[in-house]
């Protein structure tokens, strides 16, 4: 048990087996999305109220899903790259933060087009649904641009990851914000007492796309970290074989 | 301890220490969380006096009064508990409607009619086609006139 994860820790292991892991994830992923977005625009029927604009949902929220997904496994990959002092955690960290970033603006920007004709506004400032996740953006790039500012690895790995945790309080806010207080936002719709309160033929290419859109993070993620590996050990003998292999090969 | 446990602990207080503060915190701002104030308060005069402020509740079956021709329309708003009357000019959203749930900002004149100068529509968790919607709504009807024919 113990030795597949210290054989998973190191990097030219990942880098050998992360290869072979992107089509599980990435193959799968597609067809789902594929299969989503054609149920959704064309299978599922209109809503009571308002008609083919609720069809954004199909984007709207597993974007908004996985932009609080990434960042949790943002958080904690830098909780354990803090106490085990895991190189390669830290690096799992670093690649989930843009592919958290994208989601998340993909959230708001969906969210924003649906308000317009909806609710009547593009933005509310004020609202805690709204503005906690604009805040999970701002942290994105607090994180990003606080591990472009330090040239040491190392030290660019403790101290983003002290952001990561502390923005980790934002995560059940955003979650619980339509339920906590007064909010122009809808409550949950899925997870919620009851049951989820959405017609089958509408919910199933939902969940397509939220287990799509899963999948698909998780062989970017694989890809992004991979090549954040090979640069933390681009001095590394394994990764000087690799090239000489490769060069020899060709 | 080893170092490894030390690390565990000074990032599982850190974490705690930090879940604390922004729950304490966001307790005390809990007023100015809240999106809007619901009917029944402002009827209790827990409003903002001095400031505009936005009030949200369902649009009342059959109050909208407008005239024809003109932008001006006014409607009761309320909250099961108590309503309110609204007044506003401009064009109202996509889902506004009798027995929806809107928001309107604005502020409380001295006739108690509120003056938005905004009017948003709050969308509920519902997600259904039309013809389940009427199908739900004539049973609805059934079931009201089952319940007058029983009582009469």
């Amino acid at each position: 048990m113990w030795t597949f994860f210290h054989k998973l820790a190191s990097p030219p292991h990942f880098y050998e087996l992360s290869l072979r892991m992107i089509p599980w994830f990435a193959v799968p992923g597609l067809l789902l999305i594929g299969y989503g977005a054609w149920a959704g625009l064309f299978v599922a029927p209109p809503d009571y109220q308002q008609g083919d604009a609720f069809r954004i949902i199909y984007v709207h929220v597993p974007a908004a899903y996985l932009s609080l997904l990434a960042y949790m496994v943002m958080a904690i990959s830098a909780g354990i790259g803090l106490i085990w002092r895991m190189k390669l955690a830290h690096a799992v960290a670093a690649g989930a933060a843009p592919l958290g970033a994208w989601f998340t603006f993909l959230a708001l920007a969906t969210g924003s087009i649906w308000g317009r004709p909806m609710w009547g506004t593009w933005w509310e400032w004020g609202d805690p649904r709204l503005t906690s996740e604009l805040i999970l953006l701002f942290l994105y790039f607090g994180y990003m641009a606080l591990r472009a500012a330090i040239d040491d690895t190392a030290q660019a790995d403790k101290a983003s990851a002290v952001l990561a945790l502390v923005g980790a309080v934002n995560v059940p806010i955003i979650h619980f914000s339509v339920e906590w207080w007064s909010s122009l936002h809808q409550g949950p719709t899925l997870i919620r007492e009851g049951g989820p309160a959405i017609e089958p033929a509408m919910l199933y290419p939902l969940l397509a796309m939220i287990f799509g859109f899963s999948l698909l993070f998780g062989a970017l993620l694989l890809g992004r970290v991979r090549t954040e590996v090979l640069n933390r050990e681009r001095r590394a003998r394994w990764v000087r074989n690799l090239v000489l292999n490769q060069d020899s090969a060709a | 301890m080893k170092p490894r446990q030390q690390r565990m602990l000074a990032v599982g207080l850190a974490v705690a220490g930090i879940a604390v503060a922004a729950a304490l915190s966001l307790r005390a701002f809990e007023e100015s969380m809240m999106f809007f104030v619901e009917i029944s308060e402002v009827e209790k005069g827990n409003y903002p006096a001095d400031r505009n402020f936005r009030v949200g509740g369902l649009v009342v079956d059959g109050s909208v009064r407008r005239n024809p021709g003109e932008l001006e329309v006014a409607f009761d708003l309320t909250d099961l508990e108590s309503e309110l009357t609204v007044t506003y000019s401009g064009i109202l959203p996509d889902l506004f409607r009798e027995g929806q749930g809107i928001i309107a900002h604005g502020r409380l004149n001295e006739d108690g009619v509120f003056v938005a100068d905004e009017v948003l529509a709050k969308h509920d968790e519902n997600y259904m086609p039309p013809e389940v919607a009427e199908s739900l709504a004539r049973h609805a009807e059934a079931k009201e006139a089952a319940m007058e024919a029983e009582q009469q």
